[in-house]
C-alpha cells in the first residue's frame, strides 16, 4: 500500500506491505539509518523519533498510522551545522559510548525537555526510563538533559 | 602550554553519532552488498533433542532463494571456540545442528530471502521434528553425568583447571586446623546478559577470490584468524575483515559465533552477498551470556581478625559448547585473595556443560566472580568475629610498601594502595554520619532500613601474564598530518579521541591532525582488538611508541635540512616545529620535514607487548531495603578507581559510570534464566532485568593515580574496573541492612522475592 509522511520536511512515498513499521519505513523507505532498532519487546527507546510533535517509539507502530503526518529524526534535529542544544549537552557531557541509544535517547530527552521545561534530576530518570543505554551508566545522559534544560545541575 | 593528556579533550566521534547516527553494521551502505539476500536462522525450540528438519514448504515460500540445512553443508561444519583444551565435540559448535540440538536458540537452518521479512515467515515454515531427550541445565547437577551434553565425552565435565596446572587443588582435611575461626558458604554468580544495544550482525560478499565480512566484532584480526583456519585452502587469496561502527559488546563480540562463520560458505554457494542481523529475541537465547558461576569458599582465620588461610571452588556453567567463557577460570584464579595478604590458598576449579546458550565473557570475565567470593567473604567472616568488615580489610590489606608483590596465588601485582582508595572512598562517603543514620532506623525500628556495603577490589588488566600485545603504525603524511593505524578496536570506547591525544602530545600537532585507522584487516595488519581493559595500556603505548621513533627520525632529517647536530635539534611541543637549540626563529613544520623525507621514511610500527596491570579501588554501596516488601533501593555508590595515569579523565569517567551501573544491574536485577527443561525464561528486554535510568542514582566518583611502570604511559585498564568494585559493594550493603536480623548472606540478584524470603526465614 501506498504510504506518504514528512520526515525531516521531505516528503517520502513508498509502496510498502500494510505490517510495514515506522522504524523499517525511516530506514529502508527514507534510507535514514540514524533511528536505530534494539529490541522487539518495545523496551529500549533506539527507535525513538518525533511523529506530530511528540515522542514515540517507531517499532511500536505502522507505517501507515504515521501517513500524512510530520516526523523528525535526529537526522532533523540540528539546525544546519548548528547542534540543537540537546545534541550539543550530549556532547559537552560526553553523554554517549558507542551512540547506538544515542539518537533515540535524544529525541526522547527534547521530548521531555517540551514537556518538563526544567525537571530535577528525578524527573529525567522518571521520564526517560523506556530509553536503554547500555554503555553510559545513565549518569551523563542525566547530566546532559539537566544541563540543556539550564537548570543548572548538569555536570559532566 | 601543559601538555593535552591529562584533560578533558570532548570526544572526536561524537558529531557524527549526535547528528546522523553512527554506521552500525546493518546501516552499511557498499556497491558490493549491492543485491544481497538476508539470511534468517531458524533456531531450536528444545534444549536437548534429536531432530529432524524439513525445508520443503519453505522454500516454496515468496523471495526465498534457498533454504539450507546441516546435511547441505559441503564446506566448514563447526567453528571452535577459542581456546583448544576441551574435548572436541565440546570444542565445536557447528554452524548448523544436525541431528542433534543442545540448547534453545541453536541454529538448525538458515533461510535466504530477497527481504527480511520473507525469510522470518519462511522460518516458521521449516518443520523440525523434535525426539525429546532429558535436558540438564543445572551446572552443579551436569556434575553427575546423569544427562551427558556429548555422549562421547562420557562426562560434562569439559575441563578440569586442577589438571591443567592453573589450580592448586586441595591438599588435606587438616588444611584450617590451625585457625580460630573458620567460615564458609556457596556464591552464586549467574548468568548476565552483555546485552549490547546493537545486537549480532554481520554481511559477506566474495571480491577476486577474497572473502570480506563485516561484523559487529570487538576483534577484527581474531575473527579473520577464526575463519582463515576454518575455510583453510577456500579462503586462500585470504580474508578480509572490516568493522565499522560497534554498537557495544562488552565481551560478547569477541570471537565470531556460528551465524557469522556460515556467511562465507552462503555468499560462496548462491554467488550472492549476504547479510545477516538477528533479533533481540534472538540476541537473548543465542549469544552467550557472561558470570554463569558458583563458587564455594571457606576463610580461616584469627578472632582478631587475620586472615590466613583460604579455599575457593569454582564450578563454571560452560552451556552447551565451550566458548572462552568456559575457559575464563584462567582469569579467576590468578584473583583468587584479592587485595588481601592471606599466605595459605588452595584452588579448584571446573567448567561443565549444560543444556543452555554457550558462555561468553562478559565485563570483567572472571575478575569480578573472583572479587565478589573473596569479598562476600570477608564479610561474613567479620560478622562472626564482631569486628567491623572495615577493619578487617584495613587489618589484611597488601601493604602499599610491598609492591612489587607477589601474592600467595603466584600473581605479580605491579602497584597499588589498597587503603588509600578504601579511605578516600570512605571520606567521601562520610562513613560516621551513615553508621549514624543506620543506627537511628533500627532504633526507630523503621520499615526502610540502611545498609552499607564496602568492596575493595584489585583486577587484571590485559592479563593474565604475560599479558597480550598490540600493534600501532603512526605515520606522517605529506602535509605533515598524523595517521595512526592501531589493532584496538573502539566500540564505545573513545579510541579516536585517546590516541589523537597520545599521538598529538608526542608531536606536538592537534588531535584533530591525526587521523586513526582501525578496524579493517587489510589496512591495519596485526591486532588483537578491545577487550580486557587492555586498550590504553597496550594500543595506547604501542602508538606512543611509534610515534617516538617517528620524532626520532624527524628529528635526524631535520637536523640535515637545518645543518646542525641531531642533538642540537629539538621538536617544540606546543608549536610542532623542529629548530636548534637556542635559535627558535628558523624552524621547520612536520610538513617540512615530510617533504624531505625519503617514502616510508616518517612511518613506525610497534607490538607492544608489556605485562598486565592490576588496577584497584574500593566502591562503598548505600542500600535501602524496605523490610516490608523485600524491595532494594540503592541510594549511593561511592567509587575510588585507580587508573594509573590517566589520558583523558572525561573518558574514564565515562567507562567506570558504565561499568558501575553493569555492576550494580548484576547485584540488584539481571539474571538469564531457564526453566528446568532449559527453555530461557529472559528472552527479550521486557522478561531480562536490564537495568534501567529510573533504578540508578547518580554516582559519586573519587579519583586515585597510581602510576604502573608496565608502560611508558604509566596507565592501567579502567573499562571493567566499575562492573567488578560495585557488585560486591551492593551485596555486602544488603547483607549489612538485614545483619541485625542474623542475615549474612542473599544470592544476586537481590530481587525483593529474595530479599524477602531471607527476612522471613530470619525473622520467624
Ligand atoms: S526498538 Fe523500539 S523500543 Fe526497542
Ligand atoms: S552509548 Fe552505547 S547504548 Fe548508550
Amino acid at each position: 500500500m501506498q504510504v506518504s509522511m514528512t520526515i525531516n520536511g521531505e516528503v517520502v512515498s513508498d509502496d510498502v506491505e500494510p505490517r510495514t513499521l515506522l522504524v523499517h519505513f525511516i530506514r529502508e523507505s527514507a534510507s535514514l539509518t540514524g533511528t536505530n532498532i534494539g529490541c522487539d519487546s518495545s523496551s529500549c527507546g533506539a527507535c525513538t523519533v518525533h511523529l506530530a510533535g511528540e515522542a514515540v517509539k517507531s517499532c511500536t507502530m505502522l507505517a501507515v498510522q504515521a501517513d500524512g503526518l510530520e516526523v523528525t529524526t535526529i537526522e532533523g534535529l540540528a539546525d544546519g551545522d548548528v547542534l540543537h542544544p540537546m545534541q550539543q549537552a550530549f556532547h559537552e557531557c560526553h553523554a554517549l559510548q558507542c551512540g547506538y541509544c544515542t539518537p533515540g535517547m535524544v529525541m526522547a530527552a527534547v521530548s521531555l525537555l517540551d514537556e518538563v521545561p526544567n525537571p530535577t534530576e528525578a524527573e529525567v530518570r522518571e521520564g526517560l526510563e523506556g530509553n536503554l543505554c547500555r554503555c553510559t551508566g545513565y549518569h551523563n545522559i542525566v547530566a546532559a538533559v539537566l544541563q540543556a534544560s539550564g537548570s543548572g545541575k548538569g555536570e559532566s | 602550554m601543559p601538555s593535552i593528556l591529562g584533560t578533558r579533550v570532548l570526544r572526536r566521534e561524537d558529531r557524527g553519532f549526535l547528528t546522523s547516527g553512527a554506521i552500525y553494521t546493518a546501516d552499511i551502505e557498499d556497491s558490493r552488498l549491492d543485491g544481497a539476500v538476508h539470511a534468517t536462522y531458524v533456531r531450536s525450540t528444545m534444549a536437548h533433542a534429536g531432530i529432524e528438519v524439513d525445508v520443503s514448504e519453505a522454500v516454496t515460500m515468496p523471495g526465498v532463494v534457498a533454504v539450507f540445512k546441516a546435511s547441505d553443508l559441503d564446506g566448514p561444519k563447526a567453528i571452535p571456540g577459542p581456546v583448544p583444551v576441551f574435548p572436541e565435540s565440546m570444542l565445536n559448535w557447528p554452524l548448523l545442528a544436525g541431528d542433534r540440538v543442545r540448547f534453545v536458540g541453536e541454529a538448525v537452518a538458515v533461510v535466504l530471502s530477497e527481504h527480511p521479512s520473507q525469510g522470518e515467515d519462511a522460518a516458521e515454515a521449516v518443520l523440525v521434528d523434535y525426539d525429546p531427550l532429558p535436558a540438564v541445565v543445572d551446572p552443579e547437577m551436569a556434575l553427575a553425568n546423569e544427562v551427558l551434553v556429548h555422549e562421547d565425552v562420557g562426562t560434562n565435565i569439559s575441563v578440569d583447571f586442577t589438571d591443567l596446572g592453573m589450580a592448586t587443588g586441595y591438599s588435606d582435611d587438616d588444611f584450617f586446623s590451625d585457625c580460630e575461626v573458620v567460615v564458609s558458604g556457596r556464591v552464586a554468580q549467574p548468568r548476565t546478559a552483555a546485552a549490547p544495544l546493537e545486537v549480532r550482525s554481520a554481511a559477506c560478499a566474495w571480491e577476486d577470490g577474497r572473502v570480506i565480512l563485516w561484523i559487529s566484532n570487538q576483534a577484527p584480526h581474531m575473527t579473520r584468524g577464526a575463519l582463515t583456519s576454518l575455510y583453510g585452502e577456500q579462503v586462500a587469496a585470504g580474508i578480509r575483515v572490516l568493522v565499522g561502527d560497534v554498537g557495544g559488546g562488552f565481551g560478547a563480540k569477541i570471537a565470531p559465533y556460528p551465524e557469522e562463520a556460515l556467511l562465507p560458505w552462503i555468499s560462496s554457494r548462491l554467488g550472492r552477498p549476504v547479510r545477516w542481523f538477528e533479533s533481540r529475541t534472538e540476541n537473548m537465547s543465542a549469544m552467550g551470556p557472561g558470570r554463569g558461576h558458583i563458587h564455594r569458599y571457606t576463610l580461616g582465620g584469627t578472632r582478631d581478625g587475620d586472615l590466613t588461610h583460604y579455599r575457593l571452588d569454582v564450578l563454571v556453567d560452560g552451556g552447551a559448547y565451550a566458548r572462552i567463557g568456559a575457559f575464563l577460570p584462567m582469569f579467576t584464579l590468578p584473583m583468587t585473595v584479592g587485595v588481601y595478604d592471606i599466605p595459605n590458598v588452595e584452588t579448584t576449579a571446573r567448567s561443565v556443560v549444560t543444556n543452555t546458550a554457550p558462555l561468553e565473557a562478559y565485563r570483567g570475565a572472571g575478575r569480578p566472580e573472583a572479587t565478589l567470593t573473596i569479598e562476600r567473604a570477608v564479610d561474613v567472616f567479620a560478622a562472626e568475629i564482631g569486628i567491623d568488615p572495615v577493619e578487617v580489610r584495613r587489618r589484611n590489606y597488601l601493604p602499599a610498601d610491598v609492591f612489587p608483590v607477589t601474592t600467595s596465588v603466584g600473581t605479580e601485582y605491579d602497584t597499588g594502595d589498597y587503603e588509600a582508595s578504601l579511605d578516600l572512598a570512605l571520606g567521601a562517603a562520610g562513613l560516621d554520619a551513615l553508621r549514624a543514620e543506620q543506627r537511628r532506623r533500627r532504633d526507630s525500628g523503621s520499615p526502610k532500613q540502611l545498609g552499607i556495603g564496602v568492596a575493595t577490589y584489585v583486577e587484571m588488566t590485559a592479563g593474565p601474564a604475560p599479558g597480550g600485545d598490540e600493534f600501532g603504525r603512526v605515520e606522517i603524511t605529506a602535509e605533515g598530518k598524523a595517521r595512526v593505524f592501531s589493532g584496538s578496536l573502539s566500540h564505545g570506547q573513545s579510541h579516536r579521541t585517546t590516541f589523537s591525544m597520545i599521538v598529538a602530545d608526542q608531536l606536538g600537532i592537534s588531535p584533530d591532525d591525526v587521523e586513526l585507522i582501525q578496524g579493517d584487516t587489510d589496512l591495519v595488519e596485526h591486532g588483537s582488538g578491545t577487550m580486557a581493559s587492555k586498550s590504553t595500556q597496550l594500543g595506547g603505548s604501542a602508538i606512543h611508541d611509534a610515534a617516538g621513533i617517528v620524532v626520532s627520525e624527524a628529528r635526524r632529517l631535520a637536523a640535515d635540512l637545518l645543518e646542525a647536530g641531531v642533538d642540537d635539534v629539538v621538536l617544540d611541543a606546543d608549536t610542532g616545529r623542529f629548530h636548534v637549540v637556542g635559535s627558535p626563529a628558523v624552524d621547520l613544520s612536520w610538513a617540512d620535514v615530510a617533504a624531505a623525507a625519503d617514502e616510508g621514511a616518517l612511518v613506525a610500527e610497534s607490538k607492544e607487548r608489556r605485562g598486565c596491570t592490576y588496577p584497584f579501588g574500593t566502591h562503598l554501596a548505600v542500600v535501602e531495603v524496605d523490610i516490608e516488601t523485600g524491595q532494594v533501593r540503592l541510594d549511593r555508590l561511592v567509587s575510588c578507581d585507580d587508573a594509573g595515569v590517566i589520558i583523558n579523565p572525561m573518558i574514564v569517567e565515562g567507562q567506570r559510570h558504565g561499568g558501575i551501573a553493569q555492576g550494580v544491574a548484576q547485584a540488584l536485577f539481571e539474571e538469564v534464566s531457564y526453566d528446568a527443561d532449559g527453555n530461557p525464561l529472559t528472552t527479550n528486554f521486557a522478561d531480562y532485568g536490564i537495568v534501567s535510568m529510573a533504578e540508578l542514582p547518580s554516582f559519586e566518583l573519587v579519583p586515585l593515580e597510581t602510576p604502573t611502570p608496565c608502560n611508558p604511559l604509566g596507565a592501567k585498564g579502567i573499562g571493567e574496573s566499575g562492573a567488578i568494585g560495585s557488585t560486591p559493594a551492593v551485596q555486602n550493603a544488603v547483607a549489612d541492612a538485614l545483619s541485625y536480623m542474623g542475615v549474612t548472606h542473599i544470592d544476586i540478584p537481590l530481587t525483593p522475592q529474595k530479599v524477602w524470603a531471607a527476612i522471613d526465614s530470619a525473622t520467624s
